[in-house]
């Protein structure tokens, strides 16, 4: 199955994502911040990653940007985690290379729905 | 998938509470002069976190709530509001009511409204104060309502529309050539496409470059698609949602299915336009030479499709259930929950203690298999090591109760902030050794005597600013508390810089109030202790904030409940240090067990000064007042345990033969006279009170090796007993 890095530094959502996402099987690793999600990727290869835009240390937008610039991620479908408030943030990961954004507040549902979008 | 949200509240909760304390920190960390833009993205990260969550948790009422705070907070991220100390206030007021709004949710209980409305109001007030600089919010609501409604209205009419087998949509897909860069796939569109309804789908690669040109990484290909089936727009506009700004992307309805409703002039006649271009597109495509690969990719990707399951929509049901029932077991253990975090590298410690003790326990196993005496040396051995790993492994369970004093301190500066400003002083507090870590247990009792002593401080020690400046001293004046181990203690000290305490005008007070006669003597020491006595209180003017002198002898009394003291040192002018000793963990101490008679006593090791032996020449005896002996120029007041417990004296119990074991309790000294020492331990407390009922001079009891059951002695409370 599909492996998934979840990435945020609010626990509670992270669990609701991982938790979710595995009881759909799929196998789920979870980081609390872009630094800490860019060496679980560069470490094992993720085929799909979810990132919250807004944390501490490294952002959501500069994940993306740096994860884009490792080969094996140049293809890798990234999703935002993004309030509905933040257009801009919606434009500026997806120039930053994001696949695309699931809009907070989401259900399992939704993620789920949004997640076979990328991942076959 | 129906997942039971209710089984990630408690997370939520806890990361509510230290968002909440980080906003706070933050707020009162704004220097309105010098902004920090990092602190107040901090702010607005808590924020922003809270409203997230709760928005998914279906707390509705804290997402709108925090969505005003996070809209005021991001204006003044994005330097478009002035940061002022109005706004402060009333953000910081907003973290109270959202602290309120959060914990009554926790408690099922009822959310003040009320309360809500009006720092709602006043956020809004705050907010719509510069009114002009805050278009956004209600610009975008009306731009989303503007794009889905007209969908809305098409679906609606496809509806009625039904049964009409021809109608469906027309999408000339043109991706960009840096499409693919972005991780978006058109087969992956394209079978959600062909999920919707039937699709056809025309590849047109007359721009692909030659073998030798071409950049595997960029999409030359463009598609005219076709789906049929009743299926709204917004739908299909979803599909491509992603793309927007990648590609060229033209939607249209086919033909036979009149849109005419509400569907804008410009579509209707683009139709047309659009049919006329494909048919010369496809009918220029015949003469490219390569005309049979399109025929190959076309029927690969309409294979694929096919090949494609239709995606799970029956096979999710039955996992569902599953999840109910695991959600339903996790939402029974998260109402029970008090819960603690705890660092993962204490639990692999732990664990890894665990591995140690399993594998001494085999190996002693072992040894007892096929028992001979040579082995007894093999056998001592791994009891020592069974020791050992135990006394580790306690260690490890100890730690996982600790937590930083942070938890603690991390309250105050908002304490001083408010009573500060309302004092009309100038205070800074710091905050020392908040990494410090202290049981769980102490960490929760510890606070209310804390704040009192700061506001204490606060309000009696440091001088109001003019008066400082006429002291010869900075204006601001500093309030440090500090934390750290000393032996198996936790020390907290709060130092002042303010004014100290005047013995005199201390003593004065004491005799005025006739809680001492005006002929003691008092050392220094003694005079600041008198601010413990009941109905103490040496301000001029009582003020809301220190009380009426009630507090210290409470403050005293919960701080030795604990099995700490409490120490003032002062020097007037300079300013005030107390400090407070504390024991790490109240689980479990260090004694020295002692022996009175039949009977075992356990006397808290941190407590015993010094063990002697004297004779019953060395004893003087003071009408009334018992016993004392003379050590090094002190007269120390002897406490003959088997007299105070009434147990049955040995051979042992006559002075000369037994022993005096010199503790300390409150700065007093006594000679506690026992039989004989027995040894030293870490023993397990077992509370009294729980099992029995409270003893005087006792603080407990532990259960020993043998069984039996041994008090540990209370020495202050046995001072106290015995002078009675």
């Amino acid at each position: 199955m599909a492996s998934i890095l979840a990435v945020d530094d609010s626990a509670s959502m992270r669990k609701m994502v991982t938790f979710t996402l595995k009881s759909a099987g799929y196998d789920v690793e979870e980081a609390v911040d872009g630094v800490d999600a860019l060496e679980k990727a560069q470490s094992k290869q993720f085929d799909c990653i979810i990132t919250d835009v807004n944390m501490p240390n490294k952002d959501g937008i500069t994940l993306i940007k740096d994860l884009r610039a490792i080969a094996n991620y140049k293809f890798t479908p990234m999703l935002t985690l993004t309030t509905e408030s933040g257009m801009e943030k919606k434009m500026e990961g997806k120039a930053a290379g994001a696949t695309g954004w699931i809009v907070k507040p989401f259900d399992p549902d939704q993620l789920l729905k949004t997640l076979k979008k990328v991942l076959g | 998938m129906s997942i039971d949200m209710s089984q990630f509240h408690q997370v939520f909760f806890e990361e509510c509470f230290e968002g909440l304390e980080a906003m706070e920190a933050g707020l009162l960390n704004l220097n309105i002069d010098d902004i920090d833009p990092e602190v107040i993205n901090t702010i607005f990260r808590g924020a922003h976190s809270i409203k997230g969550g709760s928005g998914t948790f279906g707390f509705n009422n804290v997402a709108d709530f925090t969505h005003i705070m996070e809209t005021l907070l991001d204006e003044m991220r994005d330097g478009r509001r002035q940061v002022t100390q109005i706004a402060i206030n009333i953000l910081l007021g907003s973290v109270d009511c959202l602290r309120e709004m959060i914990s009554s949710i926790q408690n099922e209980e009822e959310v003040d409204e009320s309360r809500v409305a009006q720092h709602t109001a006043d956020l809004d007030n705050e907010l719509n104060g510069v009114a002009e600089s805050t278009p956004p919010p209600s610009h975008k609501v009306s731009a989303e309502t503007i794009i889905t409604e007209p969908s809305e209205v098409i679906s609606d009419s496809s509806e009625t529309s039904d049964t009409n087998e021809e109608s469906g949509w027309k999408i000339a897909f043109c991706p960009y050539l840096d499409l693919l860069k972005t991780g978006n796939d058109p087969v992956r569109m394209f079978r959600e496409l062909s999920e919707l309804g039937e699709l056809t789908s025309l590849a047109n690669i007359q721009d692909v470059p030659s073998l030798f040109e071409m950049d595997p990484e960029e999409c030359n290909i463009s598609w005219d698609l076709k789906v049929m089936g009743d299926i709204p727009l917004d739908e299909i506009e979803e599909i491509f949602n992603w793309v927007e700004g990648d590609c060229e992307l033209d939607i249209q309805p086919i033909a036979p299915k009149p849109v005419k409703k509400i569907a804008p002039p410009v579509s209707q006649a683009e139709p047309e336009l659009d049919t006329e271009e494909t048919i010369a597109t496809q009918a220029k495509e015949p003469q490219q030479p390569t005309q049979p690969e399109i025929i190959v990719e076309q029927a690969e990707v309409s294979k694929d499709i096919e090949a494609i399951p239709k995606p799970p929509t029956t096979a999710p049901k039955e996992p569902n259930k599953k999840v109910q029932l695991d959600s339903d077991q996790s939402k029974l253990i998260v109402q029970v929950a008090s819960s603690i975090r705890v660092d993962t590298s204490k639990i692999d410690a732990l664990i890894n203690m665990v591995g140690e003790v399993v594998i001494t326990q085999s190996m002693l196993g072992l040894v007892g298999e096929n028992f001979t005496m040579d082995k007894v040396d093999q056998l001592k051995k791994g009891l020592a090591q069974l020791e050992r790993h135990t006394r580790d492994l306690q260690q490890s369970v100890m730690n996982v109760r600790m937590l930083p004093i942070s938890f603690v301190f991390s309250r105050f500066p908002r304490l001083v902030h408010d009573i500060s400003s309302k004092l009309g002083k100038k205070i800074e507090l710091k905050l020392v050794g908040e990494n410090t870590e202290i049981d769980k247990s102490v960490v929760e009792l510890i606070n209310d005597p804390l704040v009192h002593l700061i506001r204490n401080s606060l309000d009696h020690g440091i001088e109001m600013p003019a008066n400082r400046i006429a002291a010869g001293k900075p204006e601001t004046g500093t309030i440090e508390l500090k934390a750290y181990h000393r032996g198996g203690h936790i020390v907290i000290e709060i130092i002042d810089d303010g004014h100290g305490m005047d013995k005199n005008k201390l003593i004065a007070k004491a005799v005025e109030k006739g809680l001492i006669d005006d002929s003691s003597v008092l050392t220094d020491k003694q005079a600041y202790e008198l601010i413990f006595l009941p109905g103490f209180s040496t301000a001029e003017k009582l003020t809301d904030i220190s009380g009426r002198g009630v507090g210290m002898d409470v403050v005293r009394r919960n701080i030795e409940a604990l099995g700490g003291n409490i120490e003032i040192s002062s020097e007037l002018g300079h300013g005030t240090t107390i400090a407070i000793h504390l024991p790490l963990t109240l689980a479990i101490l260090d004694g020295q067990s002692v022996a009175v008679g039949d009977e075992t006593y356990i006397v808290p090791l941190v407590s015993i000064i010094e063990s002697i032996n004297i004779t019953e020449k060395m004893l003087n005896k003071v009408a009334g007042k018992g016993e004392t002996f003379r050590l090094r120029n002190q007269y120390i007041p002897i406490i003959r345990m088997h007299k105070i417990f009434n147990v049955q004296p040995s051979s042992k119990s006559k002075m000369g033969e037994g022993v005096i074991v010199v503790a300390e309790g409150q700065g007093v000294l006594c000679g506690l006279f026992v039989d004989d020492l027995l040894g030293q331990q870490q023993v397990v407390i077992k509370s009294l009170e729980a099992n029995y009922r409270r003893v005087d001079g006792v603080s407990g009891a532990t259960i020993l090796g043998d069984g039996s059951v041994a008090l540990i002695l209370d020495v202050p409370g046995l001072v106290r007993f015995s002078n009675r």
